[in-house]
């Protein structure tokens, strides 16, 4: 992957300052000493690329109402695609990773009351027939930062 | 609680913000409200917290920060909330919970993300994380592979 150093400039910026004003993309290009039309065509470039997943807002999934936990399963190496498939297709569903311990499918599972929660880990549970799942809520957040500086060249 | 309106914004809004010259109008059209109106409530949702942060969500791999590992934590639990504090202070810790185990199967109780140029990197952050907490029960999961990495759809 290859970044400009005005790349780098505008994604430090609207990582944290998109600004919230009914012209945002000319605001940033003032900011930039670019133009509204190159501002808008870099971010397509990077969300085309892949280096933006998305932009606008993100929302804290506890505040918005729902419930999360944290689940890792215990599955056996010949099963991970098919277990994968049927752990994804849950909507609740949106980080699933494989990892390097004897519980080797860790994802993240949110829904919009407790009870949905419950009743999603235990349809995983039927639908897998795989009885070993940890889950872990959290109990306190101590951190989250999900913001890096780029280093520019 | 979100009131039935509130949760019209957060559909419209989780579908991001379009690339054209007034994106905020184009969304407020859709929910039959004023740019302002919908400025105005993207900025109460960020000062209740509702909305984390306004802007691009970046896929780190790509950016040199090759090696991520969930480092894992047994803590005395009288101890968390200073552990989960300090360890929360080191810069190469994204992500910092307290998490119920599941003993015998799962004793930790601490979960940290930290972010490396290289493995080894990892390791090293670890160690440095059990000298200054005392914490000497950890263990490091790195990822081998992504099975799903989605924006979270509310209220659908």
């Amino acid at each position: 992957m290859n970044l400009d150093n005005l790349d780098r400039q505008l994604l430090n910026l609207i990582q944290s300052k998109l600004p919230l004003t009914p012209e945002p993309y000319k605001e940033l290009a003032r900011a930039l000493g670019s133009s509204e039309e190159e501002v808008i065509n870099r971010i397509r470039g990077l969300i085309e690329r892949g280096v933006i997943r998305r932009l606008g807002a993100i929302f804290d999934s506890r505040r918005v109402g729902y419930t999360g936990t944290l689940c890792a399963l215990k599955v056996p190496p010949e099963r991970i695609p098919e277990v994968a498939g049927i752990v994804n297709r849950l909507p609740g569903v949106t980080h699933n990773y494989l990892r390097d311990h004897p519980y080797n499918m860790w994802f993240t599972l949110l829904a919009e009351s407790p009870e949905e929660l419950n009743a999603a880990i235990e349809e995983i549970k039927r639908l897998t027939g795989i009885e070993d799942l940890l889950n872990l809520p959290a109990e306190k957040v101590f951190k989250i930062r999900v913001n890096f500086e780029l280093e520019e060249d | 609680m979100l009131t039935e309106r509130e949760k019209e914004i957060v559909r419209v809004l989780q579908e991001g913000l379009p690339l054209t010259s007034r994106p905020f109008l184009v969304l407020a059209q859709k929910l039959g409200m004023s740019e302002e109106e919908l400025l105005a409530a993207v900025r109460n949702f960020l000062e209740r917290g509702i909305i984390r942060r306004f802007g691009a969500a970046v896929r780190h791999q790509d950016l040199g920060y090759v090696a991520n590992a969930m480092v894992v934590w047994e803590v005395p639990p009288e101890r968390l909330e200073e552990v989960g504090r300090m360890m929360a202070a080191f810069d190469e810790v994204t992500h910092c919970y307290q998490r119920s185990p599941c003993p015998p199967r799962w004793p930790y109780n601490l979960f940290t993300v930290i972010h490396g140029q290289t493995k080894e990197d990892c390791y090293r952050i670890a160690k440095a994380l059990s000298r200054a907490t005392g914490i000497t029960s950890y263990r490091l999961l790195f990822s081998t592979a992504e099975l799903k990495k989605s924006s979270m759809k509310y209220f659908v």
